[in-house]
């Protein structure tokens, strides 16, 4: 990495100046959201340096100890809501699209695996929000609205098939040599498939129920759609109420903004060992 | 140990018959290599021994047990493959122990087997790493340790040094061959390397095309190849074909700048003026000092005389081959690799062969003709 190595000595600076103004492009509208959040302020004031005037933690007590109609603690009742939601996303996500893109990935030739795979294709290619009213009429003939399951089972149509897709071509990566050593050393395909595929594919579930995770946890227009009790919200909807069509609470929202941020960075961090992957290496030459 | 008994195996995929009716009878404690070309179906037929894949014809018995269909685990094999196929998220310990667990036995036990497979193989200091910490050659090491730790009825090895550098793969050729040695398996070896196949067979079995082209002790199908395709694929340089002429007397065969003798024991009295394709191989000709070069070929002054242009030379340290035309064909000479004996280009090498080092073969079906006639 040495400056005589890549190029003139001057060009080292250079790209280190690059570099920072593109971090500063990156962080200033994070900046910003931090520093309305930390001002009393609910109007933001358009300034080139975003500094609050009047530091306070108000913005995070009132989102953090709101109180509802019946006086339960909204945010741990929406902060609940959001984890149970997404989780269970990224339950079913991967619980239903785990086997199927084992099916896919190994016998690609099955009775409709091609036409599957088409439909599923052709799930991706629609907006989610174009389904929204059919969605609506089903869960509530279902008696779903308002409800965690109902949210579950919406956003799982979306889930699964992306999951699919990613699973299937981490299956396709692992070499069958390793089911194949499995099933000569004594193993069943399905014992194969749980001792030594899953844990080989390991990197690409966590990441799958990662991605199904955050989509559950950022979506909002169909959360806004089905939910109408506030304490049934999830935290993107609950946040969007504090800029209404007369009055918007920038300093709230900001605040909120970096709340429901917080989780899915320590997830993120929590499983990056996964995330950069290369389980499978060393297992088979090549 | 067992023994294992294959008739009629046909397999086809898609279009292509990979096997086409294979029998072999493999006898308890033998060390079978199966060798050819790319594509001669050779790794198909030990997948079908193996269970990974199923005949479309024919029967797999192994200790006189029909398990044409079985499942793999059913057959009590251990396979080694070419890609070391470890479990990635195992140590070695585990992946030692995985066979084992399956099959249900007692911690102890597994602890005594994988003790004795990693003091067998030197796997003791690399039980708690990982594959992906580990050396090719260690790898493979723990991918025999896992085959050996099951203690099965039959090993197959399929290609297990192609992935190893030269040096490692003649050292742990040696220790396969000890194994076996020691542990008096029966094991069945898939390789396209003719060096591995000859050194490590009892029994060697040519595939070609999906056919056993040729089957016996090593030396004796070196030595008697019952095809050019074998004489060919056996030896290193390779076999010279020449094709050639049954002369007037049948004593010999004929070519431009060749003069074969013709051992009618082995090949009885062929035709005259038939045609036939000598083989040569260039570890059998002797340099006829003092007729080279400078006296060129002088037809029929002998009997047995050899003539050969010399184009290129490669010295290898202990031994030197000449390369020129013989017939119109290639043609390598051994050759002493001393400085002043070595050959030049555009030196004439008179060489001989005996009578018993000289192959004939149809060309039309590039069978023997030794009992032929």
């Amino acid at each position: 990495m040495s400056a005589s190595r890549k190029g003139p000595a001057w060009l080292e600076p250079l790209s280190h100046l690059v570099l920072l103004a593109a971090v500063a492009f990156a962080l200033y509208p994070v900046l910003w959201v931090v520093s309305l959040a930390l001002d009393g302020v609910q109007r933001p004031v358009a300034r080139a340096i975003p500094w609050p005037d009047s530091p306070s933690l108000d913005n995070f007590r009132a989102i953090l100890f709101a109180r509802g109609s019946s006086g339960e603690w909204l945010f741990v009742r929406q902060l609940t809501n959001s984890i149970v939601i997404s989780a269970a996303t990224a339950l079913t996500a991967i619980g239903i699209a785990t086997p199927a893109a084992y099916a896919l990935a190994r016998f690609p030739d099955f009775v409709g695996a091609k036409g599957g795979t088409k439909a599923l294709l052709a799930t991706q290619m629609f907006p989610g929000v174009a389904s929204a009213v059919p969605l609506y009429m089903l869960l509530d003939k279902l008696r779903l609205l308002d409800t965690r399951s109902g949210l579950v089972l919406v956003y799982a149509t979306t889930a699964v098939p992306f999951a699919i897709f990613q699973l299937r071509g981490a299956f396709e990566t692992i070499p069958k040599d390793l089911e194949e050593a499995a099933m000569v050393d004594g193993a069943t395909r399905f014992q194969a498939f749980i001792k030594v595929v899953l844990p080989a594919a390991r990197p690409a579930l966590a990441v799958t129920a990662l991605f199904a995770f955050m989509s559950a946890w950022n979506e909002f227009i169909l959360a806004a759609t089905f939910l109408s009790r506030e304490s049934a919200f999830t935290l993107p909807v609950a946040l969007q109420r504090h800029v209404g069509e007369f009055d918007a609470a920038w300093g709230k929202f900001a605040a909120g903004s970096i709340i429901v941020s917080v989780p899915v960075m320590a997830l993120f961090y929590a499983l990056q060992k996964n995330l950069v992957g290369g389980l499978t290496s060393g297992g088979v030459k090549g | 140990m067992a023994t294992l008994s294959l008739r009629s195996i046909r397999k086809v995929l898609g279009a292509n018959a990979i096997l086409k009716g294979i029998d072999l009878d493999v006898q308890s404690g033998a060390f079978v290599v199966l060798v050819g070309p790319s594509g001669c179906g050779k790794s198909t037929l030990l997948r079908t021994i193996a269970g990974l894949e199923t005949p479309d014809e024919g029967s797999i018995k192994l200790d006189d047990k029909d398990v044409t269909r079985a499942e793999p685990r059913e057959r009590d094999i251990a396979m080694v493959f070419q890609s070391y196929a470890l479990y990635p998220h195992l140590t070695v310990r585990d992946n030692l122990a995985f066979g084992l667990r399956l099959r249900g036995e007692s911690e102890s036990k597994i602890k005594a087997r994988v003790d004795e497979v990693s003091q067998m193989l030197g796997l003791g200091a690399l039980l708690d790493r990982l594959p992906k910490d580990m050396s090719g050659g260690q790898r493979q090491r723990v991918a025999m340790g896992r085959a050996i730790a099951r203690r099965p009825k039959l090993f197959l090895f399929d290609e297990p040094l192609s992935n190893l550098d030269a040096a490692l793969r003649n050292q742990v050729r040696i220790e396969i061959k000890k194994l076996h040695a020691s542990l008096g398996a029966t094991m069945i070896y898939v390789t396209h390397d003719q060096v591995e196949a000859m050194t490590l067979a009892d029994q060697l079995v040519v595939l070609n095309s999906g056919k056993v082209e040729q089957k016996g002790p090593p030396l004796e199908v070196y030595a008697r190849p019952a095809s050019k395709f074998v004489a060919g694929f056996l030896g290193s340089p390779s076999m010279n074909f020449t094709d050639a002429v049954v002369s007037d007397d049948s004593t010999s065969a004929v070519a431009t700048g060749l003069r074969a003798p013709i051992d009618r024991q082995r090949f009885g009295a062929l035709e005259r003026g038939r045609k036939v394709i000598v083989g040569i191989r260039p570890h059998d000709v002797t340099v006829r000092k003092g007729e080279s070069s400078a006296h060129g070929y002088r037809d029929g002054a002998a009997p047995t005389e050899i003539i050969v242009s010399v184009e290129v030379v490669e010295a290898m340290g202990f031994e030197a081959y000449a390369h020129g035309p013989v017939g119109g064909a290639p043609f390598v000479a051994r050759v002493e690799a001393t400085a002043d004996a070595l050959p030049r280009r555009g030196d004439k090498l008179a060489l001989s062969v005996e009578p018993a080092h000289v192959h004939l073969f149809d060309p039309e079906s590039g069978r023997s003709l030794e009992g032929a006639s």
